[in-house]
């Protein structure tokens, strides 16, 4: 604790960092993972390989990848976008699935009525059936935004600043303390991710609350206005 | 008018309808009914081509569906399916008008429109801003039914509609589609596995067996009184002591009771 107080602008500094490189993997992957996740869920035959395609790149090691990115790229070894990619390319090998997933977990009767109503397969597929693969969705982000923080501090090996400096650090220098403030400044900054990630999927999905009573009478209260 | 001539359709090896004549008339009801695996959801799909025929065609006031855009088409058509398929994340006011915003009616016009629907239908207003899941099953029901008829279509197709409510709000939802028909004089095509709601609310009934074939067409009155089949006699009933009424008289009223002696109503004077 005396650790930590002694060095909360450095601490907060890193958290920072961390928060930055974690935030575009997490929006990037989720972006990324779209097309592939439909595809497997649209084409029978796709989705096999697909999902082991892209199941496959989440076997490969973190620092093999910070090794493999810079020169494929074009990019140094420590610049930030090593970790941003890297990063990026587990979210999607994680994100892909929950996609096909979360498609799959649509209603088909109320697929079968927006067809009949007369939506269009492209209309259908963004006014219908990704708005209520949201739920799913979100629990698949919520799982790569946790696995993203954590797998950013892997980055100062590269010698990218992240939270996991303060293992490092700690580690080279035998101070516990730090060591033990890297590891719950990291689970705190997840944490903050998941929180905020619960918050926006409130506020897109009014309609997916678990807490009906609650909606019900927000609704009732603005009813009046309805025309 | 919509007329089936000599439609097939195989998934795979299964003939769901084979060669099936149907004639169904403009501005009544026609009820399909059946068990399982009489092909009656594919018929009906059929009208509005989320099914096309292996073979055969349907025609609407004399043209082939298949010359026409199945989007278009659908948008033309009313839909009502059972447990309502409701669009859970759009507000009951949004499901309404799902298809006026589709057809590019400005917004405004189809609120309004969106809720004297909801008023036809017997949905308070109040309710116009709820989620689906927000209101009772009968409730969902009828905007479903509101939903379909919002751009007033000819046809009304309602596949099982009341099927997954309780008994109580099934009678009431068709005395409300019966009050409705009076009015709006559609060519609603319903189907049912129910023999009792098809003699309820059709003008013409379709009895299906097995792979879409028709054991029996006509009124209620022409089925009860003379089954076509075993089967059919089976299917409606018949057979079943609730449906042989006798007379008694009692107190110089004339009294209709069935087999087990349960009195079914009193007799009028002959009209």
């Amino acid at each position: 604790m005396d650790w930590f107080l002694a060095n909360t602008g450095l601490v907060a500094e890193l958290a920072l960092q961390h928060a930055r490189l974690s935030v575009v993997p997490v929006v990037l992957g989720f972006v990324l993972a779209l097309p592939p996740g439909v595809l497997a869920w649209r084409h029978r035959r796709a989705r096999g390989p697909v999902l082991a395609a892209v199941g496959l790149l989440y076997t490969i090691p973190s620092l093999a990848l910070f090794v493999l990115v810079p020169p494929l790229v074009g990019i140094s070894f420590l610049s930030e976008l090593n970790v941003v990619i890297a990063m990026t390319i587990y979210a999607v090998a994680l994100m892909t699935r929950f996609v096909s997933d979360a498609l799959d977990a649509v209603d088909p009767a109320v697929r079968a009525s927006a067809t009949a109503m007369g939506y269009s397969a492209w209309g259908r597929f963004w006014a219908v059936e990704l708005p209520l693969a949201g739920p799913v969705l979100l629990a698949g982000l919520r799982v790569v935004a946790v696995s993203t923080v954590s797998l950013v501090t892997v980055g100062v090996l590269v010698g990218i600043r992240s939270l996991g400096t303060l293992f490092m650090d700690g580690l080279q220098r035998g101070i516990p303390a730090e060591i033990v403030t890297g590891i719950v400044a990291t689970v705190a900054v997840a944490l903050v991710f998941d929180v905020v990630l619960v918050a926006v999927g409130r506020l897109l999905m009014p309609w997916s609350s678990s807490r009906p009573g609650r909606v019900g009478r927000r609704v009732q209260l603005t009813a009046g206005g309805a025309g | 008018m919509i007329e089936f001539r000599a439609v097939t359709k195989r998934f795979g090896d299964t003939e769901a309808v084979s060669g099936l004549d149907l004639v169904i008339p403009a501005r009544r009801t026609t009820v399909l009914v059946g068990s399982s695996g009489s092909g009656k959801t594919t018929i009906l799909r059929m009208i509005n081509r989320m099914v096309d025929p292996t073979a055969g065609t349907v025609e609407i006031d004399g043209g082939d569906v298949r010359d026409r855009d199945p989007v278009e088409l659908r948008r033309g058509i009313g839909y009502v399916m059972q447990s309502a398929g409701l669009l859970p994340h759009r507000r009951v006011l949004d499901n309404v008008t799902t298809v006026l915003r589709l057809t590019k009616v400005p917004k405004a016009q189809a609120h309004e429109r969106g809720l004297q629907l909801m008023d036809t239908v017997g949905l308070d207003r109040s309710l116009a801003e709820r989620y689906p899941r927000q209101l009772s099953g009968g409730q969902q029901q009828r905007v479903g039914v509101a939903r379909a008829l919002a751009t007033d279509p000819n046809i009304l197709l309602m596949d099982e509609p009341f099927g997954a409510v309780d008994p109580i709000v099934r009678t009431e939802l068709q005395d409300e589609l019966l009050r409705l028909q009076r009015e709006l004089a559609k060519t609603v095509v319903f189907v049912t596995h129910d023999v009792e709601e098809a003699f309820r609310l059709g003008d013409q009934v379709v009895i299906l067996e097995q792979g879409g074939r028709i054991a029996q067409q006509g009124t209620p009155v022409e089925i009860l009184a003379a089954p076509a089949s075993e089967f059919v006699a089976s299917f409606i009933g018949a057979d079943r002591a609730r449906r042989r009424l006798r007379v008694v008289e009692q107190d110089g009223q004339r009294i209709a009771v069935d087999d087990d002696g349960r009195p079914a109503g009193v007799l009028g004077p002959a009209s």
